[in-house]
């Protein structure tokens, strides 16, 4: 099973600038979370305080009872092999080809031998789509292919954490959605905790157990997907739909006169750039039919049945609608109908400065799930 | 993305930062020359790299270099009547200054300049955090090897400038300035000694250390972007020779003192 991580009250600055501050968060062993936040909140560098390349102001960061802000070297390099970390552009070593790039981690921390080294780097580079290209610079490659080889070093250790920079930033969607399967497949087999930092809306609203969000130098919210998935804050709001208007600007913050005439200009009839109201919670994905369950999802609905009543209403209704019968019955909830297609607790005008929603209550995770993958040819995968 | 911190309010803590981090990392690549594993590969192939690139520029300034010290020492020797010292005179001075900073400025500048430019793309490319994130010290994997490197090719760069400085005297002296050759050599033993090669050798490998250790640290701390990296190395060669001067000044004192002159 993978770590879990416990951050407490971790805090960065740069001179005199807060990057951000009191971020306090736990990612749950085996669960898959992602970090929302528009561009220049410092995601990276939350990523990178994460595993000590920076060195946090104040707070801890607990893995396996150890400290990364505080431990000691040795410690800290021994803690880092159980982390795999995806880089923005991959970060291959430039003089290595593909195949010694994915090696790299087997030579220096195992004693394997050859041979077994060729088929471990072999099968992840088939994973990732790779095959036949191990004799390449990463300098002959595209980005995403780059991408997708970092992804493969990453994986070579068999991490218990993984760590996703953009994974999804130059890449086209199809190949951004390969890549989310990838990592819930990944997560199926071998149960790791993955934190993936991204602003791609529809990675984080189909892949994570749980989201959070930064913003402002702090921490908007983490937990659940429900909860924030069916935020009323207008920061998760606009942020979700990807509009104009709300508080976040082309630099970070906007003021009033700017809100101001933005919300004129709406009220005017000019596009706000956003698409329809994408929010709510829809079906999250799972994994390649043939795989083991997650384990993680079990737990995670443990856990989430307990906190159950401490969460907003409306992720709750997105909670208890998203169990099967037979668990409503095992965690004891959900006397009432699902079928309605309103959402009830929210405020009756916020339901109608909506009208012509694209978005639809899930029905039934099966069906729906059927249509949007239809099950990949089964290939020998161990 | 720099470390940096701005708080630079006293005028010249920065400069003080800055040195404090270099002897920081002296300290860790000391540390790391005991650390298993040592990487045998890394440290083959750049000593073959710097040596690749030092060689031949460094033998032809050792001609020429050679050449003016016993020019020099010749018709000063010839003015003040002691012909006989010429060969002592020049091998002295080739072996125990020349032969180690002439090493020392082709390693810095061709060598060095190379490591600095090398781990500063890396570092821009984040390929340096992602060695470390591999749980690998870039440090231990990759500084050492070039810092041991540089001091191994320094060494036996000095020797082999020292005899080609010395031969160089000798033609110029024995053709130039009608020096009789037999009077050259046997003069060699006259007022050099031993420890004159010690020391150059001594000299020879610290100056290669404070080299690679140097560009190491402007590599692995570049200003932003890759026009920073340019100027690491630019920065990284006028800091080498600048300490270069200030540590053979050092030795130089020390090694009077404590070694007595031949001829007293």
């Amino acid at each position: 099973m993978g770590a879990e991580v416990v951050i407490e009250g971790l805090t960065k600055s740069f001179g005199k600038q807060a990057i951000w501050r009191d971020v306090t968060l736990n990612l749950p062993p085996g669960e898959v979370s992602v970090m929302l936040g528009p561009s220049g909140t410092g995601k990276s560098v939350f990523l990178k305080s994460m595993i000590g390349l920076l060195k946090p102001d104040r707070g801890k960061c607990v893995i396996n009872g150890v400290d990364i802000v505080r431990c000691s070297e040795s410690k800290l390099y021994e803690t880092r092999k159980l982390f795999g970390v995806l880089f923005q552009d991959g970060a291959l070593f430039g003089s290595m080809n593909l195949y010694d790039n994915v090696a790299f981690p087997l030579r220096e921390h195992t004693k394997k031998s050859e041979t077994e080294i060729r088929r471990i780097v072999l099968e992840k580079l088939e994973m990732t789509g790779l095959a036949g290209a191990e004799k390449k610079l990463p300098g002959e490659i595209s980005g995403g292919m780059r991408k997708r080889a970092g992804l493969a070093r990453a994986l070579v250790l068999d991490p218990e954490i993984i760590l996703c920079d953009e994974p999804d930033s130059g890449l086209d969607p199809v190949r951004t959605a390969y890549l989310s399967q990838l990592l819930i497949d990944l997560n199926a087999q071998i149960d790791a905790t993955i934190l993936i930092v991204t602003h791609n809306i529809n990675v984080a609203r189909t892949v994570p157990d749980n989201i959070g969000m930064l913003f402002r130098k702090e921490l908007v919210m983490f937990g659940p997907r429900e909860v924030l998935l069916t935020s009323d804050e207008p920061v998760v709001e606009q942020f979700l739909n990807g509009r104009r208007l709300g508080p976040i600007g082309m630099s970070e913050e906007k003021d009033q006169a700017q809100m101001a005439l933005e919300q004129a200009q709406a009220d005017a009839g000019h596009h706000d750039g956003s698409t329809d109201d994408v929010r709510g919670v829809v079906p999250q994905l799972q994994p390649t039919p043939g795989l083991p369950e997650r384990t993680g999802v079990r737990r995670r609905k443990d856990r989430v049945m307990r906190i159950l009543h401490t969460l907003p209403p409306a992720a709750q209704e997105g909670i208890i609608e998203s169990l099967t019968p037979e668990e409503r019955v095992h965690y004891g909830v959900g006397g009432h109908s699902v079928t309605t297609s309103q959402r009830g607790q929210l405020p009756v005008d916020d339901v109608a400065t909506v009208p012509g929603s694209g978005w639809r209550e899930p029905q039934s995770n099966q069906s729906s799930d059927a249509q949007r993958m239809p099950p990949p040819p089964q290939q020998g995968r161990s | 993305m720099s470390s940096r911190a701005s708080s630079a309010k006293i005028p010249g803590a920065g400069m003080l930062r800055e040195t404090g981090k270099l002897f920081a990392l002296g300290l860790d690549v000391a540390r790391g020359i005991f650390q298993r594993p040592f990487q045998l590969r890394e440290f083959i192939q750049q000593s073959w790299f710097i040596a690749s690139v030092t060689i031949l520029p460094t033998a032809l300034v050792a001609i020429p270099f050679g050449a003016v010290i016993s020019l020099q020492f010749g018709s000063l020797a010839k003015q003040l009547g002691a012909q006989s010292y010429t060969g002592a005179g020049s091998v002295l001075a080739t072996v125990q200054q020349a032969s180690p900073l002439v090493t020392a400025l082709l390693v810095a500048g061709a060598g060095g300049s190379a490591i600095c430019a090398d781990i500063g793309a890396r570092t821009i490319r984040e390929e340096i955090d992602a060695m470390e994130v591999l749980g690998v010290s870039a440090i231990q994997r990759l500084v050492v090897p070039r810092v041991l490197a540089c001091m191994l090719v320094a060494v036996l760069l000095n020797g082999m400038v020292s005899v080609i400085g010395v031969l160089g005297g000798y033609f110029f002296n024995v053709v130039l300035q009608d020096g009789t050759p037999g009077a050259y050599l046997a003069s060699f033993s006259a007022l050099a000694q031993l420890p004159d090669l010690w020391v150059g050798e001594l000299k020879a490998l610290i100056f290669g250390f404070i080299a690679a250790v140097v560009a190491a640290y402007r590599g692995l701390n570049p200003p932003p972007g890759p026009k920073g990296v340019g100027d690491a190395v630019n920065q990284s060669v006028v800091i080498t020779f600048l300490l270069l001067f200030v540590v053979n000044f050092v030795i130089t004192l020390i090694y009077l003192q404590v070694v007595p002159a031949k001829l007293d």
